[in-house]
């Protein structure tokens, strides 16, 4: 393996194995705010507990993303540093507003949210799981408006020496790329908390344990789930569809798998795409319907691969055609379960339906999935570029890091990611069998403290 | 911004590092991490902040810099990662398996990482073997010497890394002491006068080895001598230490103590202005805060958000810390 090779795997692997973590604390961030505002509203404790048990999920979760994080950051300089000089004077500055603006934020106030329940009381408790949900939604703000300045590149000026020279950072955080991509990625982290939350809602009914709060996480979680699902699609999956056939052409074809050009070109439901016959194989289509997705009209021209200069194809054609397909799949089987679940609750038949109650349980994982593949969809239709027409990935790493330097540090991140990966999962079990209502040993301590008062 | 990190976050890692000597019982050594639970998390942000600070603000030396340490930043990596782990999951199960796997790891963590914290500042004042393009890779060691062909732990830096963990032992054991009632408070003081003494021992040891090693900060501070005001004060506070902590006034000897690092830091930045990295053995080359700054736009725009953002996050600090700021007893 060549040393940028071990980079990219290196970036690869650390940054899908962190974004495990945010994507469940942004979505639960919303939804905890939501059950502290019933709390306030009913006056009814019950929330309350709930809302201190999703707290404690959370804390588990964002520790990890916080350790997790921390080499993200660092990763721009030590395996990119050729990319961090020439644009570290653009995307340093969304980076570092993400540690100042929002990382303080949600930091403090986890803690004030974890530990001072009593010593606040109910408003100002309110407040710091409202101020939460506000600094991890901010620090995805900067991350997408980083990453969308990747993709589709504004407000800056290329100097003669090849740095790339912010001219303005109003553009930069308001990068029709940046807001689109936001939104959907945002709606999509919503999704991953509903599934989390009605899926151990419904195991929790399922094992006739906690079950006054197992339907509580259910209802919340499918209600929730089917809004954003739907809004997943719709504008925000569609919006950012159609940001890709206006600013990377080459790389839609080679999502859909679309060799040549066509009027009226069709939208691949299944099929294996065969780069070096450039067909695809075993094709289920749908006639038309890419082209009116993408320009809203039936028998609009849709440019094909080889349309394409074939040195900026993406250098990984068959891997983006999956996961874009695993993505949209998965969003259009969201929908689906959400809503027949949706009508049950409606019916009121839903908590004494065990069949729709293991769907919802055997959901779990998929949202992670689907996320994972929409950020390699992201990520592999932006190559060969590592900043879109402007620098190429090969050019982007540390020209001194030896590849054995890379696989040393790539080997020791894998093991201890591993480590992390069953402690997560132990802690996450242990708090799913003490269930909402046990306190934590934070929360016993707490409530001590409160009656010495 | 990395100073006020050294001296927020330091507290936290002088705690791992006296835990194991400090706290003897489980209740104790829960205390101590008490005393630390709620804002270690955000003392950690700081670095996070300040090295994305030094990307948007001085994009060439932040590239040079984390490329060039690129080992021994993987490590500190690894190392605040268990360190995260520890303090976290600790307290999650009480078992004579799991809490004693976790104290070892959150003691070995902070040590290790105040060991390489120092001796990261000593390849800084040191100066690296840094080329006309801007870059340079260093090995972790090679033969401890300083020199054109220098690691990053040589008996320069590795002295330095020995003195950070004494400093932040005295500092984190005087944040205890602060802390805690009874038993923990006098073993505290205990250990943070004999740290003390390592600290005085190694700070005499430094002033007198940098000048004579490494001429160009002997330069810089013979150029702008009213400099010497740091180290000055660095060693009138680190003498004010000890007669404040045996008098049990425990918050003037943590401030104190606070004055000590933040100084030390500014005589090390003081002389290697302007440089960010110098180079070894080449007064002229190196990144200075000009050649390596990103445009004039950026920075200014940079500090219409940075100025306030950083204002409210001192405000959530005075937050916190007014919130937790009652004395723990380990025996309730």
């Amino acid at each position: 393996m060549d040393a940028l090779t071990v980079d990219r795997i290196h970036f690869a692997f650390t940054v899908t194995f962190h974004y495990l973590f945010p994507q469940l604390t942004m979505g639960l961030g919303l939804l905890i705010v939501v059950l502290k505002t019933l709390a306030l509203r009913t006056g009814d404790a019950h929330y309350d507990v709930a809302a201190r048990f999703w707290g404690r999920i959370f804390a588990i979760n964002f520790v990890i993303g916080v350790v997790t994080g921390i080499p993200m950051e660092f990763q721009f300089g030590t395996n990119w540093a050729a990319f961090s000089k020439a644009a570290g004077g653009v995307i340093g500055q969304t980076l570092a507003m993400e540690g100042v603006l929002s990382f303080f934020l949600e930091s403090t106030f986890l803690g004030a949210f974890l530990f001072g329940e009593k010593r606040l009381g109910p408003r100002l408790h309110w407040l710091s799981a409202f101020l939460v949900f506000l600094g991890s939604w901010l620090s995805g703000l900067f991350i997408i408006a980083t990453n969308a300045w990747m993709q589709h590149p504004v407000g800056y000026a290329l100097d003669a020496d090849g740095t790339f020279r912010l001219t303005s950072l109003a553009a930069l955080l308001t990068n029709r790329w940046a807001i689109w991509q936001y939104l959907h990625n945002m709606t999509a982290t919503v999704i991953t908390g509903s599934v989390v939350m009605a899926a151990l809602g419904a195991f929790y009914l399922l094992m006739h344990q906690f079950e006054d709060f197992g339907r509580t996480f259910v209802r919340l979680g499918v209600i929730a789930g089917l809004i954003a699902s739907l809004l997943m699609i719709f504008p925000t999956g569609d919006s950012q569809g159609r940001n890709v056939a206006l600013y990377q052409p080459v790389t839609l074809a080679a999502m859909e798998g679309l060799f040549e050009n066509q009027h009226g070109a069709p939208l691949a439901i299944i099929g294996q795409p065969d780069v070096e016959a450039r067909k695809l194989d075993n094709p289920i289509l749908v006639p038309d319907v890419l082209s009116f997705l993408t320009y809203r009209r039936w028998k609009a021209e849709v440019h094909g691969l080889l349309e394409f200069p074939q040195d900026q194809w993406p250098d990984n054609i068959p891997l983006l055609y999956y996961t874009y397909h695993i993505m949209v799949g998965l969003g259009t089987i969201f929908i689906g379960v959400f809503a027949l679940a949706a009508l049950l609750l409606y019916r009121g038949r839903l908590y004494d339906t065990p069949l729709m109650l293991w769907a919802l349980m055997l959901m779990a994982p998929f949202p992670y999935i689907a996320t994972t593949a929409g950020w390699m969809t992201a990520e592999l239709g932006r190559q060969p570029w590592l900043v879109y027409g402007l620098m190429r990935t090969s050019a982007g790493s540390s020209p001194q890091v030896s590849a054995g330097n890379g696989l040393f540090t790539l080997l020791g991140f894998m093991g201890l990611y591993a480590v992390l990966a069953v402690l997560f999962l132990f802690l996450v079990y242990l708090e799913v069998q003490r269930g909402p209502g046990g306190d934590s040993e934070h929360q016993a301590v707490e409530a001590a403290l409160a009656a010495a008062d | 911004m990395l100073a006020i990190y050294a001296v927020l976050d330091g507290f936290d890692f002088g705690v791992g590092i006296v835990h194991l000597l400090v706290a003897r019982t489980d209740a104790e050594r829960r205390a101590l991490l008490q005393s630390i639970g709620p804002v270690w998390d955000g003392n950690e942000v700081w670095l996070l902040a300040g090295g994305g600070t030094l990307f948007f603000a001085f994009p060439a030396a932040y590239a040079a810099g984390f490329s060039g340490f690129y080992l021994p930043l993987m490590i500190v990596l690894w190392l605040l990662i268990l360190r995260g782990a520890a303090v976290e999951f600790r307290n999650h199960i009480t078992s004579p398996v799991w809490t004693p796997f976790w104290d070892v790891t959150f003691a070995a963590s902070s040590a290790l990482l105040a060991l390489f914290f120092g001796a990261a500042l000593g390849n800084v004042i040191r100066g690296v073997p840094i080329d006309a393009g801007g870059v340079f890779f260093l090995p972790l060691w090679t033969n401890f010497r300083i020199g054109p062909n220098a690691g990053v732990l040589d008996w320069f830096t590795i002295t330095l890394g020995i003195a950070s963990v004494a400093a932040l032992m005295m500092h984190g054991a005087l944040w205890v002491a602060m802390k805690t009632r009874g038993d923990l408070e006098t073993r505290a003081r205990r250990i943070a006068s004999l740290a003390w003494a390592a600290v005085a021992l190694l700070t005499f040891a430094l002033l007198i080895i940098v000048p004579l090693t490494l001429p160009h900060y002997s330069r810089r501070y013979a150029a702008r001598p009213w400099g010497l005001v740091f180290p000055l004060v660095a060693l009138a506070a680190l003498a004010a230490v000890m007669p404040f902590s045996r008098n049990k006034r425990d918050g003037a000897a943590f401030l104190c103590s606070c004055t000590y690092i933040l100084t030390m830091l500014a005589a090390a930045a003081f002389g290697n202005y302007p440089y960010l990295l110098s180079a070894i053995g080449d007064p002229q080359g190196g990144l200075t805060i000009y050649n390596a700054a990103a445009s004039s736009y950026g920075l200014r725009v940079g500090l219409v958000w940075f100025i306030p953002g950083v204002m409210l996050a001192t405000g959530y600090f005075a937050f916190a810390y007014r919130h937790i700021m009652e004395k723990i007893d380990a025996r309730a």
